[in-house]
């Protein structure tokens, strides 16, 4: 058994997976790769991790307001993230979730923490998200798998 | 959430389809970001247009298929696709045939078809104090911090429900508290030269969003009035390099008269002073291929303007460019317009340039797969093409880049930067 946060539920879900952790802000429009979901923004930390179907937590989003756009074709593609985890209202990102379920019937999470429990985050590699917001930090099944 | 009436027939179904679906993802956002009510609009942008693939594509067409209409004047930015010059570049026939669907698509909503970045330049600009819901990060940071208009950055997918419903949740920049400056950027010993160079502006608006991030940052120090062109290359590099869309600058912005007023009396919580070392470090940023072979100069992230394009004009002409170089503007049809009534098209069209509107380098596939390393002076292309288009980019000024257009080499004059 590993630690638990409790998160504020923006969008509500579940998800399991490794985590990308960066306490820089990411565009998704510039920053995602909507067909891979490899964050492509050559002065983000994360650039060349893939994203896709993994637990993104970053402070907030910022940039260009396609994010949106980018995070909706990412979802009809199976290439978003799992669950997206920040630390300031997500209003962005939650916005692409709902519309998401709104045209194709699902979704990914949107979480918000405290700023301590954000940072708790930056050594975790594998994270279970409940429902009710509890984040469960715990260890990857398959070490070997890349993250 | 407080409903008004309105809003709560328009969740009932009332005023159809449309509304009905665009109020309920306007009061799930607001119930997200804990808004008290919704207020009134009174215009939009529509960033929405731009097109991403098929899920933007088929948000648009449900959208107008529900018989989607605008209730305030809309302007619309920029589509995936110059409709009459596409067939130039490498844009493929059916992204081209989709991204056209998507520009129908909001065009049927009853909205204005000015297809750019820039609404400021060829619409009606909102007034001081105006409440409206702009999409396109450089419009909202020049709506709010040059115009003194009120708006959040309104993401795609949900500037278009403002449209529908006239309605937005109220937070934000809409309220005056969220209004005051935050951090303060002291300007020490900036020469005038300097400030008046071309890329001054941009490397200020990089900067800004650099240490500013979300917060809002007053600009102290300058003594030179800065021209509309100017104001919005800060807005554009500020909103790429951070979350810039409020920023204040003593003198000049409409809610900085003075310092105390731009702070709304508070005290700022950090102070920064930045110099002239500061600005050449931003500026090496955004730059990296001095001396390069240079295969395309593109001019005008946000849309070139008119006053752009007359000052481009006398140093262009009579010139070439260099054959391996493509010289591209790139701006809307309302400015393009005005230039070739001008005759600055003609003179841009001997220089071997080429124009394209409606879209821009950074949302249509246009470039050739050959294009590899670009020179612009937009902080904003600066800042995304390495990862949007994977090309390698040369900064400098407008005047850089034509004398690296003619040559076929990156060469930029450092003087005013090295001293």
């Amino acid at each position: 058994m590993g630690d638990f946060i409790q998160g504020k539920t923006l969008v509500e879900g579940e998800a399991t997976g490794p985590v990308l952790w960066s306490d820089k802000p990411l565009s998704f429009w510039g920053g995602y790769d909507q067909n891979t979901g490899e964050i492509i923004d050559r002065r983000h930390p994360l650039a060349g991790h893939v994203g896709a179907n993994r637990i993104i937590a970053i402070p907030h989003t910022k940039g260009s307001s396609t994010t949106t756009g980018v995070l909706l074709e990412a979802v009809r593609r199976g290439k978003s993230p799992a669950a997206i985890i920040t630390t300031g209202v997500a209003s962005f990102l939650a916005l692409a979730s709902i519309v998401a379920n709104e045209l194709y019937d699902t979704n990914f999470p949107v979480l918000m923490v405290a700023e301590d429990d954000f940072n708790k985050l930056e050594s975790a590699d594998w994270l279970s998200i409940s429902h009710d917001g509890v984040i469960e930090i715990g260890v990857n099944p398959q070490p070997d798998s890349p993250s | 959430m407080n409903l008004s009436e309105f809003d709560r027939s328009c969740l009932a179904g009332d005023l159809g389809k449309a509304s009905q679906f665009a109020m309920s993802i306007l009061m799930r956002i607001g119930e997200i970001q804990s808004a008290a009510e919704m207020i009134d609009i009174t215009r939009a942008h529509i960033d929405s247009t731009l097109f991403q693939g098929d899920a933007t594509l088929e948000f648009a067409e449900k959208l107008a298929h529900m018989g989607a209409k605008v209730v305030v004047p809309t302007t619309l930015n920029v589509s995936g696709v110059d409709e009459n010059g596409w067939q130039d570049w490498a844009v493929p026939a059916e992204w081209a045939e989709k991204a056209h669907r998507q520009m129908l698509a909001y065009q049927s909503m009853g909205t204005e078809a000015t297809w750019t970045c820039a609404p400021y330049q060829v619409s009606e600009k909102p007034s001081f104090g105006e409440q409206i819901a702009w999409g396109e990060s450089n419009a909202v940071a020049f709506a709010n911090s040059v115009l003194g208009a009120r708006t959040i950055q309104y993401p795609d997918l949900l500037d278009v429900c403002a449209a529908i419903t006239g309605r937005v949740p109220a937070v934000g920049l809409h309220l005056n508290e969220n209004r005051a400056g935050e951090i303060l950027i002291k300007l020490i010993d900036i020469p005038e030269d300097l400030q008046i160079d071309d890329l001054f502006a941009p490397v200020l608006g990089h900067l800004l969003g650099t240490i500013a991030d979300d917060r809002v940052p007053v600009v102290e120090g300058l003594t030179v009035e800065l021209a509309e062109d100017q104001l919005k290359a800060i807005c554009a590099g500020g909103a790429s390099s951070g979350a810039v869309h409020l920023f204040h600058i003593v003198g000049q912005t409409p809610e900085a008269l003075t310092r105390a007023e731009a702070f709304q009396g508070h005290e700022p919580t950090d102070v920064h002073d930045i110099n002239l070392r500061d600005l050449r470090h931003i500026r090496s940023e955004l730059d990296s291929s001095q001396g390069k072979a240079l295969d395309m100069v593109v001019l005008g992230s946000p849309h070139f303007s008119f006053a752009e394009f007359r000052k481009l004009d006398p140093m262009i002409e009579g010139q070439q460019c260099h054959t391996d170089v493509d010289f591209l503007v790139t701006s809307s049809r309302a400015m393009v317009k005005l230039a070739r009534e001008s005759g600055l098209l003609d003179t841009l069209e001997a220089f071997g340039g080429k124009v394209t509107v409606d879209t821009c380098i950074l949302t249509t596939p246009m470039l050739f797969p050959e294009t590899r390393r670009l020179m612009t002076n937009s902080a904003k292309y600066a800042y995304y093409s390495p990862g949007l288009l994977d090309a390698e980019v040369a900064f400098g000024s407008m005047a850089d880049c034509v004398r690296s257009a003619i040559s076929g080499r990156v060469r930029t004059n450092n003087s005013l930067w090295d001293s």
